[in-house]
């Protein structure tokens, strides 16, 4: 965290307004972002499951594919089912590698016929785009220099409506364009906490004006370790932690983002070992981990069976906020998967008493129409 | 006036009689965040001087804290297991983590004043 590295930190277009709210700011995937403002990760997490708060999420890397039928041709990349998405679906996928490990995860929209927008993990973009680039040699990929804000939490629909009115029809995983104070904005009912709310995809020029006027309308501002505990109560991957190269949808739990028609077909890097492992399961499975006791365990902690045997390893664990304790997720063996399962994790050479539990810890609040 | 002495690992120390009194500074909590559990030692342990005496978990990340000085764990603050985010409202007060006997009482002496820490932290910061 020295000064050298700071004047190499990308700043995102909000960056003013982090240090105008008393942000704590730290380097992460090569851009100055805020891990927490005044008040703290706890009472930002609890304003998410609450309220409504607003996050800075402009590191994230946003894309345009255009030319003739994008999504189609996304599919030789990707497992999920694109080809079905009508204009204005968002779908969640994995770019998976020859054996079937996760060189990311990513949302992919539906904008038209000719056109698919995505997302990447901001420490994963330039593997993406190159893996893009030549996967998609018909196709136009350019990376947009557009801002990413998330609105969260159970009042983000009556503070975001007054700006883009008919945003409040979007149901969850669905998109749609907006004109803003004169902005062309892209908005999706999506968001990685669990609870109902929105992803704005804003010009970077707009970007501060806009989410001025959204703290103005109720939100809070909340951060990336705020970020981190919500989506771990919400049971959502984190990249680099719980997925990674070495890692498939099918272990990470993740089957139920490929489609019926692509588990037939396949077509996609590595299907024959993912599919194999959907159909038969896989060795080891993502699964969450509840600990006894307050004290957290975290990634990389050894997870063992009830006669002490090594069975699998921590990816992600903290503490929960709204759970009020401990919660993490990890890999273990599969005979060791079910629920209510009883393992130990091993904290500091003493071995914790911990549950198998099945995901979420916090129970998803998402926007679905019926 | 303050009686506190710091150590370069964000720790002070207060002497109430031959005990001394352990805790994390202020500083040191507001880099932390928000504290969500402290695993304290057992009374009775011996500790030399930059030992792991306690380790404060907060909602990021676990931190280690260390003996400032040499000597025997003659007590700890349970009231921590119960509310750990004294340690943020009340670090040098209701927030201490252990008492220690020190081995040698002149060890306290050569701890950092308030001012040196203050311009440390600083530094640091």
């Amino acid at each position: 965290m020295g000064d050298e590295n700071e004047t190499t930190l990308k700043r995102t277009p909000l960056d003013a307004l982090h240090r105008a709210h008393g942000a704590k700011m730290v380097p992460f995937a090569g851009f100055d972002m805020p891990l927490q403002y005044a008040g703290g990760i706890i009472a930002e997490h609890r304003a998410t499951r609450t309220g409504a708060t607003l996050f800075d999420v402009s590191h994230m890397g946003q894309a345009a594919i255009r030319g003739d039928s994008p999504l189609a041709a996304l599919e030789a990349l990707v497992p999920g089912d694109l080809a079905s998405l009508p204009v204005g679906g968002m779908r969640y996928t994995q770019l998976t590698n020859a054996h079937g490990g996760i060189v990311d995860d990513l949302m992919v929209t539906s904008v038209g016929e000719d056109y698919a927008f995505v997302v990447v993990n901001a420490s994963r973009r330039e593997a993406d785009f190159a893996l893009l680039g030549a996967g998609l040699d018909r196709l136009a990929v350019e990376e947009l220099d557009r801002a990413l804000i998330a609105l969260q939490g159970p009042r983000a629909a009556e503070i975001l409506v007054p700006l883009a009115p008919g945003a409040e029809e979007l149901r969850f995983m669905s998109a749609a364009p907006f004109m803003v104070d004169g902005s062309a904005i892209a908005i999706s009912r999506s968001g990685y906490t669990g609870e109902d709310g929105f992803e704005i995809s804003i010009p970077a020029q707009d970007a501060l004006r806009i989410a001025e006027r959204l703290l103005q309308g109720g939100a809070t501002l909340a951060g990336l370790g705020a970020r981190d505990s919500l989506r771990l109560e919400a049971g959502l991957c984190l990249y680099g932690n719980d997925i990674d190269e070495t890692t498939t949808p099918a272990e990470a739990g993740l089957g139920w983002s490929i489609g019926k028609r692509r588990r037939e077909e396949g077509g996609f890097p590595g299907a024959e070992i993912v599919l194999a492992q959907l159909r038969e399961g896989p060795v080891r499975r993502l699964v969450g981990i509840l600990p006894e006791g307050r004290q957290p365990v975290r990634a990389h902690a050894e997870i063992r069976n009830t006669s002490d045997e090594r069975i699998g390893e921590i990816t992600s664990g903290g503490f929960g906020p709204t759970v009020g304790g401990p919660v993490a997720m990890g890999y273990v063996a599969s005979a060791f998967a079910d629920p209510d399962t009883a393992v130990t994790v091993i904290l500091r050479d003493r071995p914790v008493p911990a549950r198998v539990v099945k995901l979420p810890f916090v129970s998803h609040r998402y926007f679905k129409k019926h | 006036m303050n009686d506190l002495k710091y150590t370069r690992e964000h720790e002070w120390v207060r002497m109430e009689g031959d005990v001394a009194v352990i805790g994390i500074s202020a500083f040191a909590q507001e880099a932390l965040g928000d504290v969500v559990f402290v695993e304290l030692p057992e009374i009775g342990k011996s500790l030399k001087a930059g030992d792991q005496a306690a380790v404060v978990e907060s909602v990021k990340a676990a931190s280690e804290v260390y003996a400032p000085l040499a000597g025997e764990v003659v007590g700890v603050n349970e009231a921590l297991n119960d509310d750990p985010s004294t340690v943020n409202s009340d670090p040098t007060g209701k927030g201490w983590f252990l008492k220690m006997k020190p081995s040698n009482p002149a060890d306290f002496e050569a701890l950092m004043d308030e001012a040196d820490y203050r311009k440390f932290a600083e530094e640091q910061g």
